[in-house]
């Protein structure tokens, strides 16, 4: 009976050592984290948010590391409403968007919350059409149609009336939209709300409506939405530019508010951005779908960083507010190779006195 | 350490006719064994909590959407974020009726696969199928769904759909748009994932058969299709628990079906049209709900796939039973 007793009290001992070296580990970690984040002199930023500009977002934080060894800047795509949330609850140093925050997301928020619009991009209606060659027109009322469900073959008339010179087969339309929530269908919806009342009725704006049923089939993000039109005949739907040429899938030139045909250009977008910029609202973000102007492309959209007025750790603050000014300025270079459209040259001016506003503790971080 | 120092044996007596923690812990009345039991117990008592409070927590959260929609959130057809409107019906259907598709398909197909390896085929053809078998369990679900977009869905549209339409387009069930996106892709693609699974247990549950059972039915004079038959009546409740644990994976599965189902909230008779499922919904819709009743009803979506997943789970259970009442010595999946 020694013996086992003995091999008890050791199995005791060695349970009651382990647990207070657990212990002792835990109440140690957060100190010894601490000093090391204050003393190694690095300064470590956490974005989330959109995926839509996160190329681009990529590009500048590695080419901003390379200048600036001490910054690391970490970025997390996980949709615009995922940038919105973590802003909100401080989870993130700065939130990433491509719908402006609502009054009432902006309420939830313990501080002033500003937007930043970093670049424009453009949202292009892509399809799977066999013996089609060029590209196919398409009015905005008959995108509204096809997407309500009220034009159902791709040989109707009233497309063949924008394609007089293509032959269009007698099949079925296969719609393919987003289905899980994104800031790509929140501009979509947009356009389609503004260029139709009924669509603005039975659908409406959302990053998620409810679609007409019996159009065809929803896929997840970006990627899902191209594989599906690319495996799938006869299908059409739209995703961000940039995906539809990195994959070479063919995009439809879309009739504006003047009644031209526009095909998705980098210029288009940025001439859509500089009709409305002289009516931009204090608060920097706006709606420039269907823009007025001969040649601008209509269902384009500024993409916004979200950061806090007010930033709490000066440091950070002042990492934040040098990136974002560097990224106005010498990251435009790399805008247009990502293909992204870059801002109209008085939104940037406007951009740099939102930069220039961010204090912290009463002191303005960029001098 | 104060309470290992042995203690004098007149102390020793009282306490022990007074309450002693370490009888009351462990009938050997040894330190080690009591607290081993304690660790033991905490260890059960953890997977308890993590289930109440998961349950708690997903009920509390779920609060405003249960408020506002009550009993009509499960029979509501309507999912509208735009207009607040939600209704988990559409959800539900699809989610059943791809994993009975999905069960339709894999269970013959497992039962087939299974019974061959351990009654039929030589050792060195069993060996590796055996090896395969478990290799396509471990493969990843968004490997499986690339695959579906990009092989099976092809597949499905030009060479099954098409007949399929042609010959039982009379029934409901096979009308409508051929596009290889929907109901039928979504529990094919299920189908496949889960048949090694079942295949796997099968596999071991038949194994677990004692050879005399084997050995007496062909001494009776049966074929071997008759032996195959004694075989599997007396697995049964191991073959309901491996299919039971097919049937949890295709309930619960999300990225795979995400990519070939089509992710459009309705019930439809025809199996060509798009379907949803509530992990699907759950994993799509997650990180973009912003709005707090969309939140809301998200979570109690969650809340009844726990539910669906508790219930599946019961009615097995009581078919185990029922399969086993009266037989003793069966082999079991455990």
């Amino acid at each position: 009976m020694l013996i086992p007793k003995k091999i008890s009290q050791a199995v005791l001992a060695l349970v009651l050592v382990t647990v207070a070296a657990f212990g002792l580990a835990c109440s140690g970690d957060p100190v010894g984290k601490n000093s090391g984040d204050s003393g190694g002199g690095t300064v470590q930023l956490q974005g989330q948010g959109a995926s839509f500009p996160k190329p681009i977002y990529e590009k500048w934080m590695s080419e901003y590391g390379k200048l600036h060894a001490n910054v690391r800047i970490d970025y997390q795509s996980q949709g615009s409403g995922a940038g919105i949330k973590a802003i909100q609850s401080r989870t993130a140093d700065f939130g990433a968007s491509d719908a402006p925050m609502s009054e009432e997301d902006m309420k939830k928020a313990d501080g002033e919350i500003l937007h930043i619009p970093t670049v424009l991009g453009a949202v292009v209606l892509t399809y799977n059409l066999e013996g089609v060659a060029q590209p196919l027109r398409f009015s905005s009322e008959v995108i509204v149609d096809i997407f309500l469900g009220k034009i159902k073959k791709w040989d109707d008339a009233r497309i063949k009336a924008d394609n007089p010179n293509v032959t269009l087969p007698a099949k079925d339309i296969t719609a393919v939209y987003r289905s899980d929530g994104s800031g790509t269908t929140q501009v979509f919806t947009d356009y389609l709300s503004k260029v139709s009342p009924e669509w603005k009725q039975k659908v409406g704006t959302d990053k998620a409506p409810k679609w007409p049923e019996g159009i065809g089939m929803g896929a997840k993000g970006n990627e899902g939405v191209m594989g599906q039109i690319k495996n799938t005949p006869n299908t059409i739907g739209y995703v961000e530019l940039a995906y539809a040429k990195e994959q070479k899938l063919p995009v439809a030139l879309i009739k504006n508010s003047s009644g031209n045909f526009v095909e998705p250009s980098l210029e288009a977008v940025t001439a859509a951005a500089a009709e409305s910029a002289a009516n931009m609202p204090d608060a920097l973000h706006q709606s420039i779908t269907n823009a007025a102007g001969a040649n601008t492309y209509p269902i384009s959209s500024y993409t916004y960083i979200l950061v806090y007025k007010e930033q709490k750790d000066a440091a950070k603050g002042k990492a934040l507010v040098d990136f974002l000014w560097w990224s106005l300025h010498d990251g435009e270079k790399y805008v247009k190779e990502k293909l992204y459209a870059p801002l109209p040259p008085d939104i940037v001016k406007r951009a740099e006195a939102k930069i220039n506003s961010i204090m912290s503790g009463g002191k303005p971080l960029r001098q | 350490m104060q309470p290992n120092i042995p203690t004098p044996a007149a102390q020793y007596g009282a306490s022990a006719r007074r309450w002693n923690w370490r009888r009351a812990l462990s009938s050997t009345g040894s330190t080690g064994d009591a607290v081993f039991r304690v660790i033991l117990f905490l260890c059960a008592m953890l997977i308890l909590l993590i289930v109440v409070s998961m349950v708690t927590m997903m009920a509390a959260n779920a609060m405003p959407s249960i408020r506002r929609f009550g009993f009509g959130f499960l029979t509501g057809r309507d999912w509208n974020p735009v207009a607040d409107s939600f209704g988990a019906l559409p959800f539900i259907y699809g989610t059943i009726v791809s994993s009975i598709i999905a069960l339709i398909i894999a269970v013959p197909l497992s039962l087939g696969v299974a019974v061959f390896l351990v009654e039929q085929a030589p050792r060195r053809i069993a060996r590796p199928i055996a090896f395969l078998v478990e290799l396509l369990a471990a493969i990843p679900s968004v490997v499986y769904g690339l695959w579906g977009i990009f092989v099976l869905a092809p597949f499905l549209r030009v060479y099954v759909e098409p007949p399929l339409q042609k010959w039982f387009g009379w029934l409901p069930l096979f009308q409508g748009r051929i596009t290889g996106i929907g109901l039928l892709t979504g529990g094919v693609i299920l189908a496949i994932m889960v048949t090694p699974i079942i295949t796997a247990v099968v596999r071991d549950v038949l194994a677990a058969v004692p050879v005399s059972q084997r050995e007496a039915a062909l001494a009776l004079g049966a074929t071997k299709w008759e032996t195959t038959r004694v075989v599997l009546a007396n697995a049964a409740s191991g073959i309901a628990g491996a299919i039971v644990l097919g049937l949890g994976r295709a309930i619960g599965e999300t990225m795979a079906v995400t990519m070939v189902i089509g992710n459009v909230p309705q019930i439809s008779a025809s199996l060509f049209e798009p379907s949803y499922t509530i992990a699907s919904v759950l994993a799509s819709n997650f990180s973009e709900a912003t709005d707090e009743l969309y939140l809301s009803a998200l979570i109690q979506i969650g809340l009844i796939l726990f539910l669906v997943t508790f219930m599946v789970n019961g009615v097995a259970k009581l078919l185990v039973w029922s399969v086993t009442r009266g037989t003793s010595g069966t082999a079991r999946a455990t």
